[in-house]
């Protein structure tokens, strides 16, 4: 049996092979920093064809809008690194909102604390039911999407109630606060992208979740931890979506019921774009990162042409979605031959 | 190493327990027990016409559930009939001028393209089903948004409109339809070579490759198969609503229709599919809304039972396949 040999190699992050030499090495880059290229490109273009995409309050309206979705991101970036996906965290956004804004009412700590709480164990049990029970993770994140929001509609009376964060609060600041023109937002989810990043490349943790992505099997002869990341990996991404959707409740000062449909997969569409793979084993947050970004520019984009439709943004972005992973497929074919 | 071996479910058969029967029948006695405590707690359930308001409204989900439960018999899954479904719609104001034919087949050949693009990027360039169907997903109802240019459009065509509201001996003209679509895909999928070639394709891709089966038109074919239903149960909610809403219509059908086959007793993993259980399964999801909602309780409530009732079928499920 040669089994341990093999299933070594194959659970390395492919980040951590030598980089081969020549035209491999140029497509390895691309393949790494496509997006980030594709980003700056497109940036670079729309500066010059129009005038007010460049201009400061542009930045800063885009950093803001996009600093929700990428915290929920990062979260699904680690959970997808390990193979999984997690359907759950548009609803989980939401409800995280609302029980921020309903917890608002005796101060910033529970407003913080009781959705990352609740948040967190509904990724526990996630994690817990798919990692210890062994069920399909998309089946699994799909149940606990539709009750996150079942428990959402429970909490605001089947929506008919709105919770409001109270005005001038040192939570409701949180959200609209500005610190040299970004918002507090904007801050929280760099700290964060900077932490998710040194827990990803720079610790065992890290190594494990590539581990555990690249061959669960390996991982588990390798002796590391696999249950136990795949649990944490779950735990993370939901208290995360529920931390962003304080924040969001801080910046509306009220929690929102009818938002985060659809969020999951604008996540999933980012951390793909950004390079990470969907079978697991490979990745980067900084890819996210960039993946978000695009996301928001061309949504932006559209916004600055005016005579388009705004219903042009989601075809732009499909189409984003195709270009970018048959290229990826197409480069790692390359790479393999 | 998954795949238990051949001699095993046998020697299971001669001792059936309780988990045994529950993964094979237990959707059937669940929709049984629902529909007996209705008949006895819930007033007005047995009428004809709340019957038929179930069975009504339930059908667009059968007819999506029945090409997912194809494409998740291959290992896939669809992501994009909900689009697709608003796609077809969109198409509909466009061509009704020129008659009920014409539209029909436009909006059909939308999900026939859907279909075979989504198949393409599965077979021909590896895609994972998720990531294939992800694009037309967030796509799709973009482009039925920029085809409507965001409006919702009053249908006037009779002929439409009749495909939502008219009977054929006293059964409403969808549930027919989607009646005949299930006795068809039960077929297609027992007694076809290609029902087959698809079965063997989702439980071992490799070895259907080394079989010399076409894995790739299978592929292809299955996406198409699905994508078409999509556009068709598109067509008829459409119909019954009385407009085309290309922003509303089809939303969340996807996840409604993998439930519809996981309950049914569909395996995820491909392989096996099981027609029946899928009609089944989006019926038993129908029922206990319907229950719920008219014993008082609110949606909260149904989505949470929602979610009690897939993770249960899948907990059971799960056991089937480590014995």
């Amino acid at each position: 049996m040669n089994l341990l040999p093999t299933a070594t190699a194959t659970a390395v992050p492919a980040r951590s092979r030598p980089a081969p030499a020549g035209p491999g090495r140029a497509l390895e880059l691309l393949r790494r920093q496509g997006v980030l290229a594709v980003l700056l490109l497109v940036v670079l273009v729309s500066s010059f064809v129009f005038p007010a995409f460049a201009s400061v309050d542009n930045a800063r309206s885009i950093t803001v809008q996009v600093s929700f979705l990428s915290i929920v991101a990062l979260g699904m970036t680690m959970v997808i690194i390990t193979g999984g996906i997690d359907l759950s965290v548009g609803s989980v956004f939401a409800l995280g909102g609302v029980l921020a804004a309903w917890a608002s009412q005796w101060g910033a700590a529970p407003a913080l604390l009781v959705p990352i709480v609740v948040c967190g164990a509904i990724g526990l049990v996630n994690g817990l039911l798919v990692a210890r029970a062994g069920m399909a993770p998309f089946i699994v994140t799909l149940a606990s999407l539709l009750a996150a929001r079942g428990l959402l509609l429970a909490l605001t009376h089947e929506g008919a109630t709105t919770y409001l964060v109270p005005r001038g609060s040192f939570f409701a600041e949180l959200g609209q606060g500005t610190v040299g023109g970004f918002g507090y937002p904007v801050l929280v989810a760099l700290a964060l992208f900077a932490l998710g990043g040194l827990v990803l490349q720079r610790t065992s943790l890290g190594q494990s979740m590539f581990a555990v992505g690249g061959s669960s099997d390996a991982a588990t002869l390798m002796g590391l931890p696999v249950a136990r990341t795949k649990v944490l990996v779950y735990v993370l991404s939901g208290l995360l979506a529920g931390l962003a959707g304080a924040l969001n409740a801080a910046r509306l000062s009220s929690g929102v019921t009818i938002i985060g449909v659809g969020m999951e997969l604008d996540a999933i569409s980012a951390v793909v774009i950004g390079g990470t793979l969907l079978v697991g084993g490979a990745g980067s947050v900084s890819g996210t990162l960039w993946g978000v970004l695009l996301l928001a520019v061309i949504q932006n984009l559209i916004n600055q042409i005016g005579s388009l439709n705004s219903s042009y943004q989601s075809v732009v972005s499909g189409g984003f979605l195709i270009l970018v992973v048959v290229t990826q497929r197409y480069l790692s074919k390359v790479r393999r031959t | 190493m998954t795949h238990a071996p051949l001699a095993l479910p046998r020697k299971a058969a001669a001792r059936p327990d309780v988990t045994r029967l529950l993964q094979r029948y237990g959707v059937y006695l669940a929709v049984a027990l629902l529909l007996v405590f209705n008949a006895l707690f819930t007033e007005h359930f047995l009428t004809v016409a709340n019957l038929r308001t179930q069975l009504v409204q339930v059908a667009p989900v059968v007819i999506v559930a029945l090409g997912m439960a194809l494409v998740i018999g291959t290992e896939g899954v669809d992501l994009s009939v909900g689009s697709t479904m608003a796609l077809a719609s969109s198409l509909l104001p466009l061509y009704l001028g020129y008659g009920l034919v014409p539209a029909l087949l436009v909006a059909l050949l939308a999900g026939v393209v859907v279909g075979a693009v989504n198949g393409s990027l599965v077979a021909l360039v590896g895609l994972q089903p998720i990531v294939a169907t992800l694009a037309l997903f967030v796509g799709g109802r973009g482009l039925a948004l920029v085809i409507a240019d965001g409006q919702l459009k009053q249908i006037q065509n009779t002929d439409l409109l009749g495909l939502g509201t008219d009977s054929l001996l006293g059964v409403p003209l969808v549930v027919l339809i989607a009646g005949v679509l299930a006795l068809a895909v039960a077929f297609l999928v027992q007694r076809t070579t290609f029902g087959r070639q698809l079965v063997a394709v989702g439980g071992n891709r490799a070895a259907a490759a080394l079989a010399g089966l076409p894995v790739r038109r299978v592929l292809i074919g299955v996406y198409v198969l699905c994508g078409m239903l999509a556009a068709l149960a598109g067509v008829l909610a459409t119909a019954r609503l009385t407009a085309s809403d290309p922003s509303a219509l089809g939303n969340l059908m996807e996840l409604s229709a993998i439930t519809a086959v996981v309950v049914g007793g569909t395996p995820l993993t491909g392989g096996s599919i099981r027609v029946l259980g899928t009609v089944t399964g989006a019926l038993l999801m129908q029922l206990l809304h319907a229950t719920l909602v008219s014993h008082n309780l609110h949606d909260s409530t149904a989505q949470l039972a929602q979610a009690a009732i897939i993770l249960v079928a899948v907990y059971i499920a799960r056991e089937r396949r480590s014995r």
